[in-house]
C-alpha cells in the first residue's frame, strides 16, 4: 500500500517535471485534479486556508484571531502609508486604475517592456519613482511590508487571475515552476517535496499546506504581529532546507512567484490573515 | 581525520569513565551526545519530523511522512542496509522526502553510525 502510494506520488512529481511542455493550464488543472484525487472531501474554495483545511481546531482558532486581529494597529499604519500624498501632492491611487480596487489578482504580470516579471511590490515601487520619491526595499517589511498590506486589501475578493502569454512570459514561468520543483539545499528538497508530495501531512507537529491556494493571503502575520511577505516566506522556506535564499525582488523569486501565483488562479484574495 | 576521530573516542572514553566518579559529576562537561541525542535534535538527524518512535520515552511526533520506526532488527537483517537508508535515502527511491544524512554530510559518518545503533535497538 504504502509503496504503492508512493510510486503514485513518485509518478505525479515526475509529471510536474516532464510536463515541461504542458501549457500553464494544464499545469493548473494537473495541479488541482492531484488534490481533488487526494483530498476529495476539501472544496476548491478552502484552500486559500492553507493548512487550516487539515485541522479543524486550529481553523477554530484561526477564525477567533480574524475577529480582533493582533496586528490590527500595522493595518492601520499600512492605510496612513497608503493615503499620505508625496510631496508632489499625488498619491498611489493616482497610479492605478480604479485607485487599486481589485487589481493585486493581476499580479505578477509578464511586463513586455520590461521584459520580466513585475511584482504588485514593483509596481508600488514604480509608483513612488514616477512620483519623485526613492523606492523601497521589498525585504523591508517596516515599509514595504507595511505598504502592501494594506494595498493588498483593496483587492481583498478579487479572483487571481494570472495571463501568461507569449513565449517570454511562458519561459518565465516555467522559470518558476523549476525553481518549484528542483531539489535544492544541504536536506536536499523541493518546494514540491512539501507543498505537493506532502501537503496534508504532519512534519513533527505541523500540517503542509498545499500549494494551492498559497499565493491568494499576503502578506500573512504570523504569532501576532509578526508580519511576512510572500517572497519572506520562499526566503524562510528556502532557509529551512540549508538553501541559500535568493533576494526578495530577485528575478529567481519573481518568477516563482509567477508561477506560484498562477496555480492559484479562480481562488479570492484575502491580504492580511493570521497564520501560526 | 582519523587522527580526529579516535580522539573523539578517546574523549568519550574518558567522558564515560570520569562520569561514573562522584569526583566528575560535580565538574561534568556536557557529556556526547548520544545516538538518541542525536536522532531527536532538529539540528542533527531531526527523525521525529518524519518518523514516529512509538515506544521510545520522549519521542514527542505527530508525523505522517515517513513509517514508524519500530522492529528496526526484523525489518533490517541487514544492518549495512538500514546504514545504507541513512546515508542516502534517494539510492532506494529517487522520489524520496528523506535527505540523504551521508551523501550531503548533514551528519558525520560518527554521528550516523550512532544513530543506526539506536534505531537498530527500538
Ligand atoms: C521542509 C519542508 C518545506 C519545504 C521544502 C518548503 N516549505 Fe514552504 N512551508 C513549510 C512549512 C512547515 C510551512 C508552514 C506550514 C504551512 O503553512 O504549510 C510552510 C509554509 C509555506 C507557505 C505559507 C503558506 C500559508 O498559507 O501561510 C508558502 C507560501 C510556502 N511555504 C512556499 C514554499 C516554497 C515556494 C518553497 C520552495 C522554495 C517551500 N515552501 C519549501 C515547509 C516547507
Ligand atoms: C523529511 C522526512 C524524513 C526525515 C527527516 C527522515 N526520514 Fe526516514 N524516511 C522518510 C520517508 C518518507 C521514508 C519512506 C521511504 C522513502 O520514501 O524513502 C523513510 C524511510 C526510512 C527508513 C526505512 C524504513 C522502512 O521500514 O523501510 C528508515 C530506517 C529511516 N527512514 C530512518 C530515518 C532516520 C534514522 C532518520 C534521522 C536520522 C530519518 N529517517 C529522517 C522520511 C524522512
Amino acid at each position: 500500500m504504502r509503496k504503492l502510494l508512493t510510486a503514485f506520488l513518485g509518478a505525479t512529481l515526475l509529471f510536474g517535471v516532464v510536463g515541461a511542455k504542458a501549457t500553464p493550464e494544464q499545469d493548473r488543472k494537473a495541479t488541482l485534479e492531484y488534490f481533488q484525487k487526494k483530498f476529495p472531501n476539501i472544496k476548491f474554495e478552502d484552500y486559500v486556508n492553507g493548512a487550516f483545511i487539515f485541522s479543524p481546531d486550529a481553523f477554530a482558532q484561526y477564525n477567533s484571531i480574524m475577529e480582533f486581529p493582533p496586528y490590527q494597529t500595522v493595518l492601520e499604519h499600512g492605510k496612513k502609508m497608503w493615503e499620505t500624498p508625496f510631496k508632489n501632492g499625488k498619491t498611489y491611487a493616482s497610479c492605478f486604475p480604479n485607485g487599486a480596487k481589485d487589481i493585486a489578482g493581476h499580479y505578477p504580470y509578464f511586463d513586455e517592456a520590461l521584459g520580466k516579471v513585475a511584482t504588485f511590490e514593483m509596481a508600488l515601487n514604480a509608483c513612488r519613482k514616477l512620483n519623485g520619491e526613492p523606492e523601497l526595499a521589498y525585504s523591508d517589511m517596516k515599509t514595504m511590508g507595511v505598504l502592501t498590506t494594506y494595498a493588498r486589501s483593496l483587492s481583498d475578493g478579487m479572483k487571481m487571475n494570472i495571463k501568461v502569454e507569449g513565449a517570454k512570459a511562458l519561459a518565465a514561468f516555467e522559470h518558476g515552476k523549476q525553481h518549484f520543483y528542483q531539489r535544492r539545499g544541504q536536506l536536499n528538497f523541493s518546494c514540491a517535496t512539501c507543498h505537493v508530495q506532502n501537503a496534508g501531512n504532519i512534519i513533527r507537529t505541523e500540517y503542509l499546506s498545499p500549494i494551492l491556494g498559497q499565493a491568494t493571503h499576503w502578506p500573512v502575520f504570523r504569532a501576532g504581529d509578526n508580519l511576512v511577505t510572500l517572497q519572506t516566506r520562499y526566503v524562510g522556506c528556502n532557509k529551512l532546507v540549508r538553501a541559500v535564499p535568493y533576494a526578495q525582488g530577485s528575478e529567481e523569486y519573481n518568477d516563482l512567484e509567477y508561477y506560484h501565483s498562477y496555480i492559484s488562479n479562480g481562488l479570492p484574495l484575502h491580504a492580511d490573515v493570521f497564520r501560526k | 581525520m582519523r587522527k580526529n576521530s579516535r580522539l573523539m573516542l578517546a574523549a568519550g572514553f574518558i567522558g564515560l569513565v570520569l562520569t561514573t566518579s562522584s569526583f566528575a559529576q560535580e565538574n561534568a562537561k556536557p557529556a556526547e551526545p548520544s545516538g538518541k541525542d542525536l536522532a531527536f535534535n532538529n539540528k542533527k538527524g531531526n527523525c521525529l519530523a518524519c518518523h514516529l518512535m512509538p515506544g521510545v520515552p520522549g519521542a514527542i511526533s505527530n508525523t505522517t511522512i515517513g513509517p514508524p520506526l519500530v522492529g528496526m532488527k526484523a525489518r533490517f537483517p541487514d544492518k549495512a542496509k538500514l546504514r545504507a537508508q541513512v546515508w542516502d535515502a534517494t539510492k532506494a527511491n529517487p522520489q524520496t522526502s528523506m535527505p540523504p544524512f551521508g551523501k550531503h554530510q548533514i551528519l558525520t559518518e560518527q554521528e550516523i553510525d550512532k544513530i543506526v545503533d539506536f534505531i537498530y535497538g527500538i
